[in-house]
């Protein structure tokens, strides 16, 4: 297979050209949230190894949060945020993306502080990049090509049973199968249809990967005597923070959430974009780390095949810590609205939510790390909706397409490269159809 | 009294009637023209309440508005702040159209009423009567206060079909049961159908699905707000939405000949065919019977004689009963917290921890009970049956449809994402490429350019997939009003 990483570029705006830099930005969709793929700046779509990319100006709205903790609001710089899912390595992207588009980020990126004229634009990007603490691929191995090659399957199986329904409604579940091998196998003959076979796994991301499966839980078996004594006192300043920690919940001005609503729902897939400051001291930080390790272990692990625990809708996402872990900001691409994102959380995973953003200045309370918080559902969207960023650019490689779409498609094909399906298989495949 | 017990003679009784036995009805969408007079005509409005009178009234009277029609109300700024933002902003606002599907033919723009500021309304007054009641009725309410306060924009009639909506099918068998009496506990895992649902999805200022009390406008004690009920979590405030409620109205204009017609030439003019393919759209069959099995055992909230709607998807795993794309499976998935009945606490954690179920459509839905709506909707338009309905029209062929109207206390959970992640949306339950059957616009997306289909799944077979539906309902008009209690109603008109 071939495994999917992430890239992000992470500069402060020059803020003489902070304007400039939103016109250019602007200038790269039709519409506003309705990127132009081939935009002449950066045209996504001849990046083929690109899943999804955005560019966010980080303009973080709850800075002065911190003020409730006695804290005087720092003046961060403000960033800009470049990143994108992509299929193998990092570097091989970003020199594949400074042939296609070098001009184009050019202008973006001199809007930096420190982009010098001529500096080299990969060793640049690379100097500035921002890896996520925690990482989530809804499908590992599953490439922007084979997404493409499968949905052209389904579409024209589709096409295939259109026509000859009649005639095909008639057989059995094997036999359709067996019927629509052939026709797959005409067209793949035919040169109509292509079905890349999985490509080979590199054999140092096996390795690595296998480390860090068995490298994480080594690592905590070792230090949990130390944990196991740590974790009363642990426990008891975590309730005792639980119990002091102010709640910042509060309704965001219609016209901001008018701004982000203008970039939401123009596809069947969103992007998400939120930022915040994480709450002073260790303990904090540990919980936030900790439960961040986890996560990533778990979504590289234990969560490789569609679902991030009960969430079916995501594509990808991850956790960037900012300016010496000090805020945090959370990416995201999932299926509808942002409404029905929330809710898919808190009903089916808010013990997870809490454990991660319970660590974010002002979120509501939670009991224990996981009981509470995300549970007091409109707190919850009040607190989320203030800290969502918009994103001023956003680019998704396959637009009409959810995850389930994905995971139709890829179990049609699955079927398909089957020589023969037994009575309950061949009929769970043909219901796919 | 305790702080939450309720007092049926402050809510308006839409709430917990459907006023059945009154079979005319007429609506007056209305503007304020004067604002004395409007004040004084609402003061001696004689609003039904939900209290159970005997015997029953014959003729009822309800009020709701807009957020524009408590400004024009001169409600102060801070109390109008306090309702949600989806019905400040209204049903209009241009994101919103496109989530809740009001594009193309059924955009805004082209809508009767509800649209721009001379055609939105500032309240609705209901007039509900038995036959022959409604006028006397009317005759008494649009006295010379009526005709000197406010400027009609527009009268909603309707029509009694007897409880078939004009597509020719049995409507409005399945609605939530409220828990009046508060003895339900949100906060246990559902992992069993239930229709009860908690009194705050249906009214504001009691506990809702999460045991948290909705967002509404808590007022300051004051000398105008002293007559208000106490908030029940915040005793020392004042609530101005308890006993009220959101009430969504929507102009559904139903093309019945469309309908039949297309119906009847896919089944190549067999009208039996035509009725069988129209039940598996909806879901039900025209006398109401679900195509879901009826279950044995009976559901919590749902009467052992509410035999049709006695039933839930759970044994109908692949849709070869009813259609995953079924207009009722779409409106009320009947599912749970957890799929595939996880039973004891182990169980539903592994399910939580993300390895319950696997299947390709398992667990790809949310828990029905955070989005129930109490439907409250009348038809207009002569009833035209299915077999007349092929013929070509006539000249001047009157319009036809639904006054839609349901209640909830939180408009942006319960209706909009009902409309939006169930009934438009092309991707509902690992479909695709289709939209509600009886309600969708077929409008094409990006990346997805047909949603026009409609499939009807099937057990040892190919499933059947029909394409090129046309767009059979199309949005007229519609608004977000506040269906207010009697003591708010005091509150707003003194």
């Amino acid at each position: 297979m071939m495994p999917q990483s992430s890239f992000m570029v992470l500069a402060a705006i020059d803020p003489n050209r902070e304007t400039e830099l939103r016109a250019l930005l602007d200038s790269m969709n039709e519409a506003p949230g309705r990127v132009n793929q081939t935009n002449p700046l950066v045209p996504f779509a001849r990046l083929e190894m690109l899943h999804f990319a955005r560019f966010v100006i980080l303009h973080d709205e709850t800075i002065d949060d911190v003020k409730v903790y006695n804290l005087q609001p720092q003046t961060y710089p403000l960033y800009l945020a470049f990143l994108g899912d992509i299929d193998g390595n990092e570097k091989a992207f970003l020199r594949e993306l400074a042939t296609v588009a070098a001009d184009g980020l050019r202008k973006i990126l001199s809007c930096c502080i420190g982009f010098p004229s001529g500096s080299d634009l990969v060793r640049w990007m690379q100097e500035h990049r921002a890896p996520p603490i925690a990482n989530y691929v809804n499908r590992p191995g599953r490439t922007v090509r084979q997404v493409h090659e499968e949905a052209a399957l389904q579409e024209s199986i589709v096409n295939f049973i259109k026509i000859r329904t009649p005639a095909l409604a008639a057989l059995s579940p094997r036999d359709l199968h067996a019927e629509i091998q052939r026709f797959v196998a005409d067209e793949k003959l035919a040169g109509r249809l292509m079905l890349s076979p999985q490509p080979a796994t590199p054999i140092d991301w096996q390795l690595r990967n296998l480390l860090h499966f068995v490298g994480m839980p080594a690592l905590f078996f070792l230090a949990s005597p130390l944990l196991i004594l740590l974790a009363p006192l642990f426990l008891f300043r975590l309730r005792m923070l639980e119990n002091s920690d102010p709640e910042l919940c509060w309704r965001v001005d219609p016209s901001y959430s008018d701004g982000l609503a203008n970039l939401e729902d123009h596809y069947v897939t969103n992007q998400f974009t939120a930022m915040g400051s994480l709450k002073p001291g260790f303990v904090r930080l540990a919980v936030v780390i900790g439960v961040l390790w986890a996560v990533n272990w778990g979504a590289r692990h234990l969560f490789t095949r569609g679902r991030l625990a009960r969430i079916r809708t995501i594509h990808f996402a991850r956790w960037v810590f900012l300016d010496d872990r000090k805020r945090m900001v959370f990416f995201s691409n999932y299926d509808g609205t942002v409404e029905s994102y929330m809710d898919d959380f808190i009903n089916k995973t808010g013990f997870g939510l809490n454990a991660v953003f319970s660590n974010g200045i002002g979120y509501p309370r939670t009991d224990w790390l996981v009981i509470g918080g995300c549970a007091d559902e409109q707190k919850y969207k009040d607190f989320l909706r203030r800290h969502t960023l918009p994103t001023q650019v956003w680019y998704k490689a396959y637009p009409g397409l959810t995850a389930i779409d994905l995971e139709r498609n890829s179990r049609i094909r699955d079927g398909l490269e089957s020589p023969s399906l037994g009575e309950k298989e061949a009929r769970d495949w043909a219901a796919l159809l | 009294m305790t702080p939450n017990e309720v007092d049926y003679s402050d809510i308006q009784g839409l709430v917990r009637f459907g006023f059945g036995a009154m079979k005319e009805a007429r609506y007056a969408l209305l503007r304020v023209k004067d604002l004395p007079a409007a004040r004084a005509w609402l003061r001696s409005a004689p609003i039904t309440t939900a209290a159970t009178m005997d015997p029953p009234p014959p003729t009822a009277l309800q009020v709701a508005f807009t957020a524009a029609g408590l400004k024009a109300l001169e409600v102060s700024p801070a109390a109008v702040a306090g309702f949600s933002p989806e019905y400040l902003a209204g049903m209009t606002e241009e994101n919103r159209s496109r989530r809740l599907g009001d594009i193309g033919q059924s955009a805004p723009e082209e809508w009767e009423w509800g649209y721009g500021s001379d055609a939105m309304p500032h309240l609705i007054v209901m007039f509900f009567a038995e036959p022959g009641q409604l006028a006397p009725l009317l005759k008494n309410s649009k006295n010379s206060i009526w005709e000197e306060a406010f400027t009609e924009i527009r009268w909603l009639e309707t029509e009694n079909l007897d409880g078939i909506e004009p597509f020719g099918f049995a409507d409005g068998i399945s609605q939530p049961q409220i828990d009046w009496e508060q003895r339900r506990d949100p906060t246990r895992a559902e992992v069993d159908y239930s229709n009860l649902c908690s009194l705050g999805e249906f009214l504001l200022g009691y506990p809702n699905e999460y045991n948290k009390f909705t967002e509404r406008p808590l007022l300051e004690p004051d000398e105008q707000s002293a007559d208000l009920l106490g908030a029940v979590e915040a005793p020392e405030k004042k609530d101005l939405g308890r006993n009220g409620t959101y009430f969504v109205l929507r102009d559904l204009q139903q093309d019945v000949r469309a309908f039949w017609q297309f119906l009847n030439q896919q089944s190549e003019g067999d009208f039996a065919t035509a009725e069988k393919l129209g039940a598996s759209f909806v879901g039900r069959t025209r006398a109401g019977d679900p195509l879901a099995r009826v279950q044995k055992s009976s559901i919590p909230g749902i009467t052992p004689e509410e035999k049709q709607n006695q039933f839930t998807f759970e044994k109908d795993p692949g849709g070869s009963g009813c259609p995953f794309g079924a207009h009722i499976r779409r409106a009320n998935p009947r599912n749970t917290d957890f799929p595939g009945r996880p039973a004891g606490f182990f169980a539903r954690l592994v399910t939580r921890l993300g390895f319950g179920p696997r299947g390709f459509r398992d667990d790809l839905m949310s828990s029905v009970r955070f989005h129930r709506i109490l439907r409250r909707g009348r038809e207009y338009g002569p009833e035209l049956r299915p077999e007349d309905a092929v013929a070509l029209a006539p000249p001047n062929d009157p319009e036809r449809g639904l006054h839609f109207i349901c209640l909830n206390a939180n408009i942006s959970r319960q209706f909009e994402f009902l409309q939006n992640a169930w009934i438009v949306n092309t991707k509902f339950s690992g479909l695709t490429n289709e939209s509600d059957p009886l309600l969708g616009t077929r409008a094409p997306l990006v990346g997805c350019p047909a949603t026009a289909h409609f499939t009807i799944e099937a057990e040892n077979h190919l499933r059947r997939r029909l394409s090129g539906l046309p767009q059979f309902v199309t949005v007229r008009g519609g608004a977000y009003f506040f269906l207010p209690s009697l003591r708010a109603l005091r509150y707003f008109t003194a």
